[in-house]
């Protein structure tokens, strides 16, 4: 159980927020800050501990942002009942999808475009299709209770993402305990010597995709839920998938915290950079890929690898695991 | 629907549009083949090569075709230089941080551009551009046969480069055994340099054999780069008869399958023979098996 405390110091830490301040500008930055986080956290399970780098992550987070909006608006489905249909369509779109990857055999570079091709097919499919609103995109009806999903103030949207993005870290630490998660590591370590070990491979790497998928999944119906609207480019435009594997590369892929971490790096940077700037288009994006050039180069582990050279060697295990970037 | 008065236009347009196809597979496999990576970074390249090639028009009212003698040597340059300054000193030499570098490299053209010229389409009216020339029962629009003869030349121009030059034998060298070329005197970061400008350099050709025909906007390129992939994967990474062969190709079932499905969704035809072509042989076509 010890290895659980420091989620529940951090997810404490930031659940004090609420009561410090209600101010919709905070609130509403960190509901964002804590989506990505947990996007991201679906990428780093996969390519973090995995080392299979998906660029489509948007195929799941957009499948559940459709499922949960397209069950309400045209069956008249409880939006909580979205949620759960919504995580298990992604997982099952992430299924699909590892299925056909793994099963060929495609690794690294290949993988990344196959994935990349199907958030694109995804993308012109959901643009023309009419059940998705085609071009319109679908509009969720303001119906402001509880029982749908939908609150006046941004306080308990703020709990819910929060639980969420908690219950990620869980299953990411469970994970690490895990025999199956002792496995991916060795897999993205030497996938060759892993699968001479006797472990199977491709079941090892689907389930680690279905779960993954599962994890954004959460994150696409939250955005759902909370903007009340979703088109093609938003589901499953490069935007969300570049965001999702942002975050935990900027934190430190592989480690417990990274995505938050990083999720909380890259916001904080590109809110500064409006600030600066003003709102120009593009430009919070030019400071992304600045910094995921700049990560890559001087911090292959992320802010991971930057926080462990500042604390004293005796003290570092008390740091989530870390990893050499492989 | 199939009746060959509609069918055979379809072909020859979709060779025509396949040759520009293949110029922009051509850099990328050039690239792949050497340095191992995926270029992510191309189809920004692209987009800017292409605003270079329009403003060049609008401003200095340079023909595009002539732009492409100051803009392929600029671009060579441009390449040359993302490699050895940032690609290459930043990626460690390891796949994955390729990858994304050169994520990060086309996320910061492409919005650099977005935040300079915004989102808007633009588009060039050259005095020729609908012109048409009969070729058989197909009436083809000069640019497109412009664009056609020269991605050919410049095709078996690269090939005579790679084949017969002594940086030409020194790519391959570096493309089959990077120790092995490193131990009889080649100098690998610049011989990778010379690669990605190269590549680079085909983009900006390619450029400005589009605009004439074509709009440029921050994102135009993404389009052709996610082609140039399929065709790579499809022609075998790596090889410059498959990315000619290849790009050729998916023009025409580009052209076809939107006479069945449609515009918007003919380019779904092209994802889903990319996709299909990289889960059932990943080593392409004509390419060996991985």
């Amino acid at each position: 159980m010890k290895s659980y405390l420091p989620i529940v110091f951090v997810v404490a830490l930031l659940a004090i927020v609420p009561f410090v301040t209600t101010s919709n500008v905070v609130l509403n930055f960190l509901v964002t800050t804590l989506l990505i986080a947990l996007a991201g956290q679906g990428w780093n399970l996969l390519g973090g501990y995995g080392g299979q780098y998906s660029f489509g992550h948007a195929a799941f987070f957009g499948t559940a942002a459709y499922a949960t909006a397209i069950l309400q608006v045209q069956y008249g489905i409880n939006a909580w009942v979205g949620l759960v249909a919504g995580v298990l369509a992604g997982a099952l779109v992430g299924a699909a999808i590892g299925a056909l990857c793994f099963r060929s055999g495609l690794r690294g570079s290949y993988f990344s475009l196959v994935t990349l091709a199907f958030a694109e097919v995804l993308r012109i499919i959901s643009s023309v299709a009419p059940i998705t609103g085609a071009g319109v995109g679908t509009l969720i009806k303001l119906d402001m209770r509880p029982e749908a999903f939908q609150f006046q103030s941004r306080v308990p949207f703020y709990w819910i993402i929060l639980a969420l993005v908690a219950l990620s870290l869980v299953v990411v630490r469970a994970t690490e305990n895990s025999r199956f998660g002792t496995y991916l590591v060795a897999i993205r370590e030497n996938e060759d010597a892993a699968s001479a070990l006797g472990i199977n491979t491709f079941a090892v790497k689907l389930a680690a995709m279905t779960i993954s998928a599962a994890i954004t999944s959460a994150a696409g119906c939250f955005y759902a839920q909370y903007f009340l609207f979703i088109d093609a480019a938003i589901a499953y435009g490069p935007r969300i998938s570049i965001d999702a594997l942002l975050a935990p590369i900027v934190g430190g892929a592989g480690t417990l915290f990274g995505s938050l971490f990083g999720a909380l790096a890259i916001k904080t940077l590109g809110e500064a950079t409006k600030l600066v700037t003003g709102d120009a288009p593009g430009l919070d994006l030019v400071v992304y890929g600045l910094l995921l050039i700049a990560v890559v180069g001087f911090l292959p582990r992320g802010m991971a690898g930057l926080m462990a050279a500042f604390v004293p060697r005796g003290f570092r295990n008390a740091l989530p695991a870390e990893r050499d970037h492989a | 629907m199939l009746s060959p008065v509609i069918l055979v236009p379809a072909v020859i347009n979709g060779l025509m549009a396949g040759a520009v196809y293949a110029l922009v597979a051509l850099g990328l496999t050039l690239i792949y083949g050497v340095l191992h990576i995926i270029n992510f970074a191309h189809g920004a390249l692209l987009t800017a090569a292409m605003f270079a090639a329009f403003f060049a028009f609008t401003l200095l009212s340079i023909d595009p075709y002539l732009a492409a003698i100051v803009l392929t040597p600029l671009f060579f340059g441009v390449g040359y230089a993302m490699q050895r300054f940032i690609i290459g000193p930043a990626a460690h030499g390891e796949d994955r941080s390729f990858l994304l570098v050169t994520l990060g490299l086309a996320v910061v053209i492409e919005n650099t551009l977005l935040y300079f010229f915004r989102a808007d389409t633009r588009t060039i009216n050259l005095p020729y551009a609908f012109d048409v020339i009969e070729i058989g029962p197909a009436f083809v629009a000069v640019p497109r046969v412009i664009a056609f003869a020269a991605v050919i030349a410049v095709a078996i121009g690269l090939w005579t480069f790679m084949r017969w030059t002594d940086t030409g034998k020194a790519i391959r060298a570096v493309a089959k055994e990077k120790l092995g070329a490193e131990l009889c005197g080649i100098n690998v970061a610049h011989i990778s340099a010379v690669t990605f400008g190269v590549g680079t350099a085909c983009v900006a050709i390619a450029a400005c054999l589009l605009i004439p025909s074509y709009y440029v906007n921050p994102t135009a390129g993404e389009a052709f780069v996610l082609i140039a992939f399929t065709i790579v994967v499809l022609g075998g990474m790596g090889s410059i008869a498959g990315a000619l062969l290849g790009g050729l190709c998916v023009g025409v079932v580009e052209s076809v399958s939107s006479i069945f499905l449609g515009q918007s969704l003919g380019q779904i035809g092209i994802f889903i023979m990319f996709i299909a072509v990289l889960l059932a042989r990943p080593g392409g076509l004509f390419g060996a098996r991985l």
